[in-house]
């Protein structure tokens, strides 16, 4: 077994600096890496590069990144739930670039795979291909869209051990299983580590060969965006 | 004039058995309340679940169990949960069999604009791109009109454009209508609403061709 485990979140987020592209995994405030989150408001390295599918909420997940004006520029498909982005992004401090989800998820999961780029009909004929190599395949077109570069990718999974297998719950796995292995460096957080051996093989998500270091995450919120619920019927 | 219920509820009538079916937010997410309960299908959020159910029940909701507009839901017997690039697969390689999403515009080619508004509104497409760059069925579920009177069916978008000559089946608060190579050819009328009253409130070429029936609602 290699061992991935970290102990510390200081261990774990060792070699971010200024400038570099960090990948985040969640969709809304499902699954988002609030550990590295915190931790990276707490280093206070600027000019990042994000890419996320959502940019979080005003006090909460990529949010807080935002609020200390830590970031350059986002890479996002859905950035509505955030007034202080709006704000950043309408007076030019932030750099926003938009593009369809499922290309965010194929651009992170060609990045994982080896694949320089990939053909998409996603976008074509809109703004997101202007200045894109377009091409026809059976009478159908599509755009050749490029594989991210990224630094760190910033994981949460549900379970793993410390040969950095993982396990993701429902919807919370979103994005996270696409990011790994699609940067320099994944490092995940988990709800629960547990040790190794205990997972079945057949059950894990991601292997650790995708995973570089993985540390038991602490205190997480779990935030809800939109409460939805019914009455329970009377018993 | 049809409601926003009343539009969910005609395209509900769309929705066939055996269907994989992706709901857009807003008048789309209405339509699973008028399904009919003889039939199977499964919703599919493209967040990452297949096998959508109702909103939990007070005091069960699940942070890890959201669908794509971020709210709690549940999951039926049967569902399943998977990662962003194979929910995208699911929808770009055409196994969703029905896609049904709101509008700000749509043109006569079929195009449809839903997802910027210069100036005003920068939120992003989210999925709609993919969507509607590779479903085969597409239902556009919209009011005929916006808030300022103003057609949303036209010659051509005003609007950024979310996809190109994707859109096939129009349904508003006052008809059916199906894009054809000749315009918006009108199938159906809302109950009590006239075809003049259509014409009027269109704005691209509208194509009337014998009798046109009520909706069956």
């Amino acid at each position: 077994m290699i061992n991935k485990k970290v102990d510390t979140i200081s261990e774990a987020l060792n070699g971010v600096r200024n400038d570099m592209t960090f990948m985040f995994g969640g969709f809304g405030l499902s699954g988002i890496p609030e550990n590295a989150i915190a931790q990276l408001v707490k280093l206070n390295v600027k000019g990042l590069t994000c890419i996320s599918n959502n940019a979080g909420v005003d006090d909460f997940g990529l949010g807080l990144l935002l609020q200390q004006k830590q970031i350059k520029k986002m890479i996002s498909s859905y950035v509505g739930e955030n007034d202080e982005f709006e704000r950043q992004m309408l007076s030019g401090e932030l750099d926003v670039e938009l593009i369809p989800q499922g290309t965010l998820a194929e651009r992170c999961r060609a990045a994982q795979a080896g694949f320089p780029a990939i053909f998409t009909p996603a976008g074509y004929g809109t703004e997101v291909a202007e200045g894109k190599e377009v091409r026809e395949f059976d009478g159908k077109m599509y755009v050749l869209e490029h594989a991210f570069k990224a630094d760190f990718a910033f994981i949460k999974a549900w379970k793993g051990d410390a040969a950095g297998n993982l396990i993701f719950k429902g919807t919370a796995r979103n994005f996270n299983p696409n990011m790994c292995g699609a940067a320099k460096v994944t490092v995940v957080e988990v709800e629960e580590l547990v040790p190794v051996g205990s997972l079945d093989p057949n059950q894990i998500h991601i292997p650790g060969i995708f995973v570089q270091r993985i540390f038991q995450g602490t205190n997480y919120e779990k935030r809800i965006e939109q409460r939805t619920v019914r009455p329970k019927p009377e018993v | 004039m049809l409601d926003k219920n009343g539009i969910a509820k005609r395209i509900a009538k769309e929705v066939k058995d055996g269907y994989y079916v992706n709901l857009g937010i807003g008048i789309p997410t209405l339509v699973a309340n008028f399904v009919r309960d003889d039939i199977e299908v499964e919703f599919q959020s493209e967040n990452g679940v297949l096998g959508m159910g109702p909103f939990p029940f007070e005091g069960e909701e699940d942070a890890d169990i959201i669908n794509a507009g971020k709210q709690t839901i549940t999951t039926l017997p049967g569902a399943s949960f998977f990662d962003s690039a194979t929910s995208f697969a699911m929808i770009r390689g055409q196994h969703v069999d029905l896609t049904i999403l709101g509008a700000m515009e749509v043109s006569e080619q079929g195009d449809i604009a839903n997802w910027k508004i210069p100036g005003k509104m920068v939120k992003g497409m989210g999925g709609a791109m993919d969507l509607v760059a590779s479903a085969e069925n597409i239902i556009v579920a919209m009011m005929h009109t916006n808030r300022a009177g103003a057609s949303k069916l036209l010659k051509s978008c005003s609007l950024p454009l979310t996809g190109v000559g994707c859109v096939k089946t129009i349904v508003t608060n006052m008809a059916v209508l199906e894009v054809t190579p000749k315009g918006f050819q009108l199938l159906e009328r809302a109950p009590g609403v006239s075809v003049e009253a259509i014409q009027a409130a269109t704005e691209g070429t509208l194509i009337v061709e014998g009798d046109i029936p009520e909706m069956q609602l």
